[in-house]
């Protein structure tokens, strides 16, 4: 019996299937359903352009994540640094034609969707974390120097991604890479440090920001120091959001979405538009729909047998959640726009992409929940 | 095993934190959210009945081009147009038959306003026709009622007032193409332009300028009311160019039907003052769109007008290569001035036999007399001794195969071959390949503006750089001075040498090019012939008695003229490469020649340069 456990294909694709987590998908599916509706709507009441192409999008990614899923974990473990390598060679490789095209280079035409490497590089760093730590014994995780590479391996990217610049998208994956070092169990003494040190160099980082990002900054502040400039977004996103009230003005009704004043109401204030149209009690719905996703996975890390799926799913997650949180709170006006997509409700291929790629991971460390790696363990 | 339960258990404990934490958060914005919606949703709901503001783009004046005079070579000037803004006319199709029923709208045309309309958002205006007539505008005006969504507005379209004559240096401008979209928020405008070649796509962005808004008070439906407030956006930045606007037109007209090109430079600070190509094209063509016929008449057409050759076009460097191969060749010490080499009409190099032009031998030569003569046995000789890597060295220092420092797009780099490069290829380097490349044949390939930098360099001694931005922004770039660029690190004495001999090419009875002598006595003109062949001459042709003339049009030889004057205190450097002309002197040295006299006449770098323009101002528009 246990021979046969061990032996190659453990489980046939259809025991895998049985062993995804469907709950998940549907879950999945309804949120890709209320972007469609929002991006309906964005369109002026029509699926031309966003809606249509969002469905096709997220019928190819679900095939992506389902497809991933079926790969054994280990095989991905084992994989987990030439993911990585090839992620950063495409980071190194924007870098550079990034300059030659005088910026605003962040993307890699793939054919199919455009790719941003730096939001690849987020579920690369946590695949390449999770195999770092997954053997690792908790007095070994206690030597200092035994985080010296999986530091590296987060702080490289994260410097790669603030050249572009990127700020938004560097800090998360920075917070990332934190989550994972925090969930191996590294001690929390570390992680004051660390904060205290980052307290005392922001000033100087902020000398290093560019006008536009310091701009982005002071008008968080102060929004309506500058109504027609960089706080124009901010001021008419909580208008739209506000005068939704309770009920919402209905579907395609919203005044603010429909007659623009609302900016790039298709991707990154798509949660504006849902909100102004649905109201609150629909706002409300979509937020718990997304905390319901966010909870749902990370106990689909906690139902993992090994450390490797646990710590994988744990960063997905998270990865997941700071999307969510990031746009959401820039939509209110809580913190300063950042140019965050709601992921698998704004517009746009590339975050959806990587988002499900994310999602067929941590699907697979879900159906190979039982997995054994094999070979001694590294020490203890 | 143990330790492995206590990671775990630190796993699922921090991980359950971190779900509270999550829960939490997104509990905050949810309460963050009822605050916003419920509690202030009335204060709200009471700005959004008042958000009548609406704020829309303005295009800022694209810089213009100038040159160094002070002429407009690439202006702006008004443009009368129809917009359609699809989120308002609700039925599209039938808007514009009604609009075809007063301006007739072409198949394409639509079926572009339908592509634009579904590119761009749905309130964004999209042109529908440009460059209308005053008639025609007056006519869509009293037929509004019957055009909802159709605006017109004024615009500026690009004027190029030198067309043909400077096409290839200031470029031209096109539309944006679906990839640019999303750059740069103007490209969301309508009718804006992009520059696609030339100073304008080199200088694109300093010409663009940045949007300006303004802010308007819409009804209900999003009519504009009146305006409340504008904020200019910043125009582009004037850009005065190094090229002189007559002596570019004088160039260009020498130059006549063949197929070739020219350049001038200031030979003490690199200063591009003209670059004429022949055939050219006219540049506002692409302002409003190629015809597939005339798009398929450039593309065809064997003489390339499109093809900017004094920057990009690449030729063997012929005789004009050989100061370089004669300057190495001192520098390594591999010949000295005074050493005479011997020449048969033939040189031999184990079993090959290479040629000299002139077939009955030129007898003992010293350098002086060689470049005179353009022998090339001597040279042969000289390349052989002194060794590829050090000729190509040499020549990178006089910007041969060198990338220059120009602000052209697609410049090309050429050739110049070392050793390591060929054996880099997986071939041999055999020593009969250095004996080519001493007269300047084999691989070597270079730009006319190499040439015309080479010529500069020689004249000077100092490593000037080409360029064609005098200034920018009302301010005067630097370079202007000779002072500005460093020594090419050669000595006098050989540069002198140099100069010497290509003063006698041109003026001494016996030079190879005494008929580009100026017709002026009192200046004089040094320079170099080159002639470079485009396919081999076999040994049966040569025996046969081989005539190039006889050769169908693209088999004949390049002429290639170098120049710099006047000859005592250089000022000015000539290039001049006649495609398929057949002989330096013959055909591109007189060239070389009328244009030096036309550039001493006007001597363009002696006029004082007038104060520079920074920014179109808005009432100049036109």
């Amino acid at each position: 019996m246990e021979r046969r456990l061990l032996r190659k294909p453990e489980f046939g694709i259809a025991d895998k299937l049985m062993r995804v987590s469907w709950v998940l998908v549907i879950l999945l599916c309804l949120l890709a359903g209320v972007g469609y509706a929002a991006l309906y709507s964005a369109g002026g009441g029509a699926p031309e352009p966003y809606a249509a192409r969002h469905a096709l999008r997220f019928g190819f990614a679900l095939l992506l994540m389902l497809g991933i899923a079926m790969i054994d974990i280990r095989l991905i473990q084992r994989f987990a640094w030439v993911f990585y390598a090839l992620t950063l060679g495409l980071l190194v490789l924007v870098a550079v034609t990034g300059q030659v095209g005088k910026g605003a280079q962040r993307w890699i035409d793939l054919g199919i969707v455009q790719l941003q490497p730096s939001e690849m590089m987020k579920i690369a760093l946590v695949t390449v974390l999770a195999s770092w730590f997954h053997r690792a014994s908790w007095e070994r995780i206690g030597n200092p120097f035994f985080l010296v590479v999986p530091a590296l391996a987060v702080l490289v990217p994260v410097g790669l991604i603030l050249k572009q610049p990127n700020l938004g998208t560097a800090v998360i994956t920075a917070v990332v890479g934190a989550i994972v070092f925090f969930a191996a169990g590294v001690r929390l003494w570390k992680f004051a440090l660390i904060a205290g040190v980052a307290a005392l160099a922001a000033p100087i980082a902020y000398a290093q920001l560019h006008d536009y990002q310091r701009a982005r900054i002071t008008t968080f502040l102060n929004p309506e120091s500058d109504p027609l400039g960089a706080g124009y977004n901010i001021i008419q996103s909580r208008i739209a959001l506000g005068s939704g009230g309770i009920w919402g003005k209905g579907w395609l009704q919203g005044t603010q979405g429909q007659l623009s004043f609302l900016p790039e109401k298709q991707t990154d204030f798509i949660f504006t538009m849902w909100a102004e149209e649905w109201g609150f009690v629909g706002a409300a719905a979509v937020l718990a729909l997304l905390l319901v996703i966010i909870l749902w996975s990370m106990t689909m890390a906690l139902a993992c047998r090994h450390q490797y799926g646990r710590l994988l799913s744990l960063g997905i997650a998270c990865n997941f959640f700071l999307y969510v949180a990031v746009n959401v709170a820039m939509v209110m006006g809580a913190i300063p726009v950042g140019g965050v997509p709601l992921p698998l409700v704004s517009h746009g291929g590339s975050a959806m992409i990587t988002v499900m790629l994310g999602f067929g991971l941590l699907m697979s460390a879900y159906v190979h929940r039982d997995a054994e790696f094999r070979g001694p363990a590294e020490d203890g | 095993m143990r330790k492995e339960v206590r990671t775990s258990g630190v796993f699922t404990r921090r991980t359950l934190l971190l779900m509270g934490g999550q829960a939490g958060l997104l509990g905050l914005l949810g309460v963050k959210l009822w605050d916003l919606q419920a509690v202030e949703g009335a204060r709200y709901a009471t700005l959004a009945e008042e958000n009548r503001i609406s704020v829309r783009m303005l295009a800022p004046p694209r810089g213009r081009l100038l040159d160094r005079t002070g002429e407009i070579i690439g202006g702006n000037k008004l443009n009368w147009r129809a917009l359609l803004v699809a989120e308002q006319a609700g039925d599209v199709p039938s808007v514009l038959d009604n609009f075809s029923r007063i301006v007739p709208l072409a198949d394409h045309e639509r079926v572009r306003i339908e592509r634009d309309i579904k590119r761009h958002r749905r309130f964004v205006p999209v042109v529908v026709r440009e460059f209308l007539t005053w008639e025609e505008m007056v006519r869509l005006e009293v037929n509004a009622p019957d055009l909802p969504g159709v605006v017109t507005d004024v615009g500026t379209t690009r004027i190029y007032p030198f067309g043909e004559d400077l096409a290839h240096v200031v470029g031209y401008v096109a539309p944006p193409s679906e990839a640019d979209v999303g750059e740069d928020p103007l490209f969301e405008l309508p009718g804006i332009r992009i520059g696609r070649a030339g100073m304008e796509k080199a200088e694109d962005e300093a010409l663009r300028g940045r949007a300006g808004a303004v802010q308007l008070e819409v009804n209900a439906v999003g009519r504009i009311i009146r305006e409340l407030d504008r904020r200019e956006g910043q125009p582009g930045q004037d850009i005065h160019l190094t090229v002189d606007a007559g002596l570019q037109t004088a160039v260009r007209a020498r130059l006549g039907e063949e197929s070739a090109s020219a350049v001038v430079m200031d030979a003490r600070n690199g200063e591009v003052l003209a670059m004429g190509t022949n055939p050219s094209f006219d540049p506002s063509l692409f302002n409003s769109g190629v015809s597939q016929a005339q798009w398929r008449e450039w593309t065809r057409n064997k003489r390339a007008p499109l093809v900017n050759k004094a920057a990009t076009g690449l030729y063997a460097p012929g005789s004009t290569f050989k100061m370089v191969v004669a300057l190495a060749a001192l520098e390594a010490r591999a010949v000295t001035m005074g050493e005479r080499l011997p020449c048969l009409g033939h040189y031999d190099l184990g079993n090959a036999r290479f040629h000299c032009w002139n077939r009955y031998g030129h007898g003992n030569l010293d350098m002086r007399s060689a470049l005179k003569l353009s022998c090339d046995c001597y040279f042969y000789e000289a390349a052989r001794r002194t060794g590829m890597d050090k000729i190509a060295a040499m020549a990178n220092r006089f910007g041969l195969g060198t990338t220059l420092d120009i602000e052209l797009p697609g410049l090309r780099t050429g050739l110049v071959p070392t050793r390591g490069w060929r054996i880099g290829q997986g071939k041999p380097w055999a020593q009969g390949d250095t004996v080519v490349h001493g007269i300047g044949q084999g691989f070597t390939q270079v730009t006319p503006l190499q040439l015309a930098t080479m010529a500069a360099r020689l004249a000077t001694g100092r490593a000037v750089q080409p360029h064609l931005t005098k200034a920018m922004d009302g301010t005067v770039r630097a370079g202007g001075k000779a002072e500005d660029w460093p020594s090419l690190g050669i000595p006098e004495r050989d540069l002198h040498l140099m100069r010497e001999a290509m003063w006698a090419v041109v003026n001494e009875p016996g030079g190879t090019a005494l008929v580009a002598r100026l017709p002026d006595r009192s200046v004089a003109m040094a320079g170099k012939t080159g002639t470079s062949q485009v396919r081999r001459v076999s040994r049966a042709e040569r025996e046969r008695g081989f005539r190039a003339e006889t050769l169908p049009w693209e088999y004949r030889p390049h002429a290639l003229f170098v120049a710099f004057a006047p000859y005592d205190a250089p000022r000015y450097a000539v290039s001049v490469v006649v495609e398929h002309g057949l002989g330096g002197a013959q055909a591109a040295g007189p060239i070389a020649r009328d244009i030096m006299t036309e550039v001493l006449t006007r001597d363009p770098a002696g006029k004082p340069f007038p104060a520079p323009t920074a920014r179109v101002a808005d009432a100049d528009r036109s």
